[in-house]
């Protein structure tokens, strides 16, 4: 433990008006903290820069997934072990489910938070393909108000985002439109289980007959951020999936992405395996029988 | 920074600490408490051997600031038994050679008590799924499967 | 065979009831009034020298013990082999990590800042970071050319056989570094007052290594130190070596401080400053008639030792012997070197460079077999070891062993065969490509050569005043099962119930020095050691006329309550002897090598996903001879938790090294497998009781160590349909063999 807990405040205000009202007084000042499988690790291992912890563990208000007939609100303060069980996640954004189920372990699951997982920015991190592919929309909230941005606007840059140094990250807003769709998503990591990514990839899409009418696929750690790939997509809408399509589009995926290397995995490995994993994608996407 | 008091049930018994709020549960439990069943193998949520069940969930003590378990129903290893009566799942790990070097044990009975509190007749697939967050270094897992079916046989889930 | 009672059957672990209750006191849940803790400052840099050390202002180093190497009264070395390896750096450090200030005091946390405000400048120095640097020898990092040891065997004239061969095959082998991972890390408390000495507890394997080295370092008479090894979370070898380094600086502090300290390390430090195993590189040329039949091999083996020698002398001994494998050589030489590079040294693991060795010769075998061109099976089965036949050091094999039946029998219950001709025919149109593999070797139990009569080890029983039995051994239980194995065979020597022999506690001060607890010699040797003290106090209670010719265990426990109400104490020794018709040569390595060898031959069956280049173990069948198993379910966990570091060794832990400073030195980033990434593992035991183990007994500890990673790597070459000679063989490096290929087809057909 490489920490002095001395050093550590940490304010449990117990309601969300009580969080909001602290971080504006003191915006920045703040660390928010809910699971902790994130930032427990480093102030573990004495990297913490932040001194003050904001608890927001246990806040009811941020627990809660409420359905409507073309939505899904899920709460920041949802945990993996909640989204991976509740029937209209598993019903209607499987995809989610599947990247809730495999983040970490089960005791990670039953902390770790999709708002925690979210603005950690990581560009590893599972749940954002996902998010990306069903083009989640994002609900932030202050002292002053909520607004909403679509998810894809979220992150700017490596571990930047547009959240305000005053917000918080209240609830994640899911479109019920696709039902029937096509769905595919792959995580490679390191081993079987309680593994980082060394690249994952959620896909969702849509044929009009032999066409591409919709195709959606987020793809994390290949970029500083998690990525949505619009160029990709764009260059097989409308578009057979034939096997010169597939290399025109592996073209542009590869223009697209800017894997690194890290001390998890290779560039060279990265790339070749985003390339893998968006031609199976395809294939399937190609032998799909999609239910109406 | 200032201690403040922290209240919870420990195995089920009241209990009240004072310590800084970003004390770890670890050693909240390991040094306040004198509960030193629950081990630390990483310190960064990997490993599992500090593994408890607070509120009937399996977490890692590791990376639980004490200050977010205030009025928590918190279970150790040392309250899984029932006094001098083992739990079926200890009974199991040690008639199947479930424990070795013993320092994963702790973890690995509280989450198998919590594998087998949700599915009472676990398939293969879930047990293995339920022990993920437990690495053990000596067994290679086989004895503790083993484990886990037979103490699902004599019917634990409680 | 007559049948045991107790030897023979899975009792219950002697300590296991309070390991499950989570009652089990490992050193860090202990601590004596008064303690501090220390903390060690270390290096930054590979090799220099230190220029100056500064305090920081910042921290009240009044109230702090400080140790450097100026306080060391006695020897400032870690003695094992050679006596190389410094407590403390003084002037030159030659690997990062290297300890250099000790550092102790009451609040841990003040401790950790103080270790961040010690700021020392270095000259940097050239450093060596592998086998490759160290033997070009442009850089001479250690001694006159950076070699600890190296050892040449020689049998039959290898040099006139390449003319005759029909055959002349040529391979190169690589291994990586392997840390332990132990879930328990490495700590110790030191106390030491005047009157009583300096007493050390700790998380180790051989109270009498670290008694040896605190003698050296403290300058106090032996029996001013005591060494007492308390429950302990894992070793594997990791355990053999350092405790010796970490007791040693803990009673430094603790001399200077005139308190008790406590040193545990967080898993960062133990995985980035405590030994690893060997990497090794391996370079055989052999020469094949075309039948299969080897005429004769070259073989370079060459280790990685690290910064300073330490066990490197002894682990490339064994790694040279075992470089033959398990396969009747009529010429074969053997040169192998230990080299010096600037990273913590390397120490034993489970295996001792066995598996390094072994390694290289499995994979060769089946290189040999794709250019003769018959199967692997068939070429093994050609050219095994049997009764009769020598082994590379002229051992003859005396007992009945028959691995061409241990090899059948796995082939059978894998279903290699119909796999293996499934997986060729279906491979060609499937993205997950399947293969199957094997590895057919031998491990060498017990000492080499005159080792076990160097150590000369003494077992005792004797009896507590309420008549149980009490094991009086160093060897210690770290999870493979010393306690209760050599309770079951004192229990069945007495013909007494299993509950009335306990284990008196490894304390350096009630034991004799019954050795160290490595080389699996525990049950084979030891256990024997207790077997004759059984016989020899029982024999004393019938002298004594308080026990007949028949007793139940009550009556024997009376007898010895009797005994002891008497004479005052019941105790009976045993000394080792050395089986007759042992002969070894220190200077040529010729001879009998091991008292015994255990025999295995292993199939893995393995699935490569060529969209992640992933492989996954599927299914895994262990066949071994191992004299005889004394608990079936302890022996059964020993090789399956073997083989699951083995696939870790083969497929996922990688240390990754930057000029000497293991980078990913956490759990996170060191993979080793979890619940579900191990296959169902199938293990079977055949026996031929080895006459001078105890009961039968053969060693098992290590020898699932060597086969896992050859049997998975060719299993990985069948499905990739090429060679892949190193491990860690992770995904990256599959990429980047088979991307290559889909490439080049890609450029063809446009």
């Amino acid at each position: 433990m490489r920490s002095d807990p001395s050093e550590y405040e940490m304010a449990s205000p117990g309601t969300l008006a009580g969080a909001l009202d602290l971080l504006r007084h003191r915006p920045g000042g703040w660390l928010p903290v809910a699971g902790g499988t994130e930032i427990m690790v480093q102030y573990s291992a004495g990297r913490l820069g932040a001194r003050r912890l904001l608890n927001l563990w246990g806040i009811q208000e941020l627990r809660e997934i409420a359905e409507s007939d073309d939505s899904l609100r899920i709460g920041g303060g949802c945990t993996f072990s909640q989204l991976r069980k509740h029937p209209a996640v598993r019903d209607h954004f499987p995809l989610l489910a599947m990247a809730a189920a495999w983040t970490g372990s089960v005791a990670n699951q039953n902390r770790a938070t999709i708002a925690g997982n979210i603005v950690n920015a990581s560009p590893a991190a599972d749940s954002p393909p996902a998010l990306l592919a069903y083009e989640a929309e994002l609900e932030l909230i202050s002292a002053v108000g909520t607004r909403r941005i679509p998810y894809r606007d979220f992150h700017l840059g490596y571990k930047k985002t547009g959240l305000y140094p005053d917000e918080l990250l209240l609830a994640i807003h899911l479109p019920k439109r696709f039902a029937g769709w096509f769905r595919y998503a792959q995580k490679t990591g390191t081993r079987n289980a309680q593994a980082i990514s060394k690249i994952c990839i959620a896909g969702i899409g849509k044929l009009r007959g032999d066409y591409v009418e919709a195709l959606h696929i987020g793809i994390g750690a290949v970029a500083p951020t998690p990525l949505r790939l619009h160029k990709t997509e764009s260059a097989l809408l409308e578009v057979k999936i034939t096997d010169a399509s597939i290399r025109d589009a592996l073209r542009v995926l590869a223009s697209e992405i800017s894997p690194i290397d890290d001390i998890r995995s290779s560039a060279e490995y990265r790339r070749q395996v985003a390339a893998n994993l968006v031609e199976d994608l395809l294939r399937s996407f190609a032998e799909s029988e999609q239910a109406i | 920074m200032n201690r403040a008091s922290f209240s919870f049930r420990i195995n089920g018994e009241s209990k009240s600490v004072e310590a800084y709020p970003m004390e770890r549960l670890l050693d909240v439990l390991r040094e306040s408490l004198g509960l030193t069943g629950t081990k630390e193998g990483c310190g960064e949520g990997e490993c599992g051997a500090c593994s408890v069940l607070i509120n009937g969930e399996l977490v890692n003590s590791c990376l639980v600031p004490v200050a977010q378990t205030n009025g928590a129903e918190i279970v150790t290893i040392e309250g899984i038994a029932t006094g001098e009566d083992l739990h079926p799942a200890q009974k199991a790990f040690l008639a199947c050679g479930g424990a070795q070097c013993g320092m994963c044990t702790p973890g690995m009975v509280v989450a198998t008590v919590h594998l087998l509190n949700r599915y009472p007749q676990p398939t293969p697939e879930q047990i293995r799924e339920g022990l993920n967050g437990n690495l053990c270094r000596c067994t290679g897992y086989m004895r503790i499967f083993k484990a886990v079916e037979d103490a699902a046989e004599t019917g634990s889930g409680r | 065979m007559q049948k045991e009672r107790i030897v023979g059957t899975s009792v219950l672990r002697k300590e296991g009831t309070a390991k499950v209750r989570g009652a089990a006191r490992y050193i860090d849940d202990l601590s004596l009034p008064g303690m501090i803790f220390g903390a060690t400052v270390r290096s930054a840099i590979p090799r220099g020298r230190i220029l100056s050390i500064q305090f920081g202002d910042e921290i009240p180093w009044d109230e702090f013990v400080v140790v450097s190497a100026k306080d060391i009264p006695g020897e400032n070395t870690i003695a094992l082999i050679n006596r190389d390896w410094p407590c403390l750096a003084n002037e030159m450090v030659n690997h990062p990590e290297e300890p250099i200030l000790l550092l102790a005091h009451a609040d841990p946390h003040l401790l950790r800042k103080a270790l961040d405000a010690v700021h020392i400048e270095y000259e940097t120095l050239p450093s060596v970071h592998s086998i490759e640097e160290s033997e070009r020898g442009d850089v001479v990092v250690w001694g006159a050319d950076n070699v600890f040891k190296q050892f040449q065997i020689d049998k039959g004239d290898v040099d006139q056989i390449w003319g005759a061969a029909d055959f002349i095959v040529e391979g190169e082998y690589s291994t990586g570094a392997q840390e332990h991972l132990y879930i328990e890390n490495n700590g110790v408390i030191a106390a030491f007052t005047r009157e009583d000495g300096l007493t050390v507890w700790g998380s180790m394997q051989c109270p009498f290594y670290v008694h040896k080295s605190l003698v050296a370092v403290s300058a106090l008479p032996e029996d001013k130190v005591r060494v007492i090894q308390v429950e302990t979370g894992g070793a594997f070898g990791g355990k053999e070596d350092y405790p010796s380094m970490i007791g040693a600086h803990a009673a430094l502090l603790a001399m200077k401080a005139q308190r008790p300290v406590k040193i545990v390390y967080d898993r960062m430090e133990d995985m980035v400053a405590t030994t690893k195993r060997h990497p090794s590189r391996t370079r055989i040329r052999t020469a094949v008639a075309k039948d299969g039949k080897l005429l004769g091999a070259e073989i370079e083996f060459s280790l990685d030792g690290g910064a300073y020698s330490t066990l490197s002398p002894t682990v490339l001994s064994r790694g040279t012997i075992h470089a033959a494998g398990a396969y009747f050589w009529p010429n074969i030489r053997v040169r192998s070197k230990a080299y010096s590079t600037n990273c913590p040294p390397h120490g034993a693991f489970r295996g001792f460079g066995a598996p390094q060795s072994l390694f290289a010769m499995e994979r060769h075998m089946d290189r040999i077999a794709g250019v003769v061109g018959i199967s692997p099976e068939d070429l093994r089965r050609r050219n095994f070891l049997r009764q009769g036949l020598t082994t590379a050091t002229g051992q003859e094999i005396r007992e009945a062993v028959d691995l061409e039946h241990l090899l059948l029998r796995a082939l059978e219950l894998s279903d290699y065969h119909s796999k293996r001709e499934r997986f060729e025919r279906e491979n060609a149109s499937s993205k997950k490509k399947k293969g199957i593999g094997l590895a057919a070797f031998f491990h060498g139990a017990g000492f080499t050569g005159s080792g076990e009569r160097y150590l000369n080890s003494v077992a005792a029983m004797d009896a507590t005043p309420d008549g149980k039995i009490r094991v009086l051994v160093s060897s210690t239980e770290f999870g493979q099962g010393t306690n209760t194995v050599l309770c079951q065979i004192a229990a069945e020597a007495l013909g007494i119930d299993y509950d009335l022999v306990e284990m008196a506690p490894p304390d350096t001060s009630v034991v004799p020095n019954t050795g160290p607890t490595v080389a699996s010699r525990t049950t084979m040797i030891v256990g024997k050691l207790v077997h004759s003290a059984a016989v020899g106090l029982k024999q004393t209670l019938q002298a004594s006329g308080f026990l007949g010719e028949k007793w139940t265990t009550d009556e024997f426990c009376i007898a010895v309550k009797a005994h002891v109400a008497k004479y005052g104490t019941l105790r009976s020794d045993s000394r080792y002897e050395a089986p007759p018709d042992v002969y070894w040569d220190d200077e040529k390595y010729r001879g009998e090598a091991y008292p015994a060898f255990a025999w295995a031959v292993y199939v893995a069956e393995v699935t490569l996903d060529t969209i992640s280049y992933a492989v996954t173990v599927d299914d895994f069948v262990a066949v071994q001879e191992v004299g005889r198993v004394l608990n079936p379910v302890l022996a059964v966990g020993q090789i399956e938790g073997g083989i699951a570091q083995g696939i870790g060794y083969a497929l996922y832990e990688k240390v990754q090294w930057e000029k000497g400073r293991m980078m990913n030195g956490q759990m996170t980033n060191y993979i080793i497998p979890t619940s579900q990434d191990i296959p169902p593992i199938r293990v079977y035991f055949e026996e031929l009781p080895f006459a001078h183990g105890a009961y039968g007994a053969k060693g098992i500890g290590e020898l699932p160590m060597d086969g896992p990673a050859p049997a998975i790597l060719n299993a990985v070459s069948q499905a990739a349909g090429k060679d892949f000679n190193t491990i860690p063989l992770m995904p990256e490096d599959i990429c980047a063999q088979l991307a290559l290929k889909t490439v080049s087809l890609e450029a063809i057909s446009v």
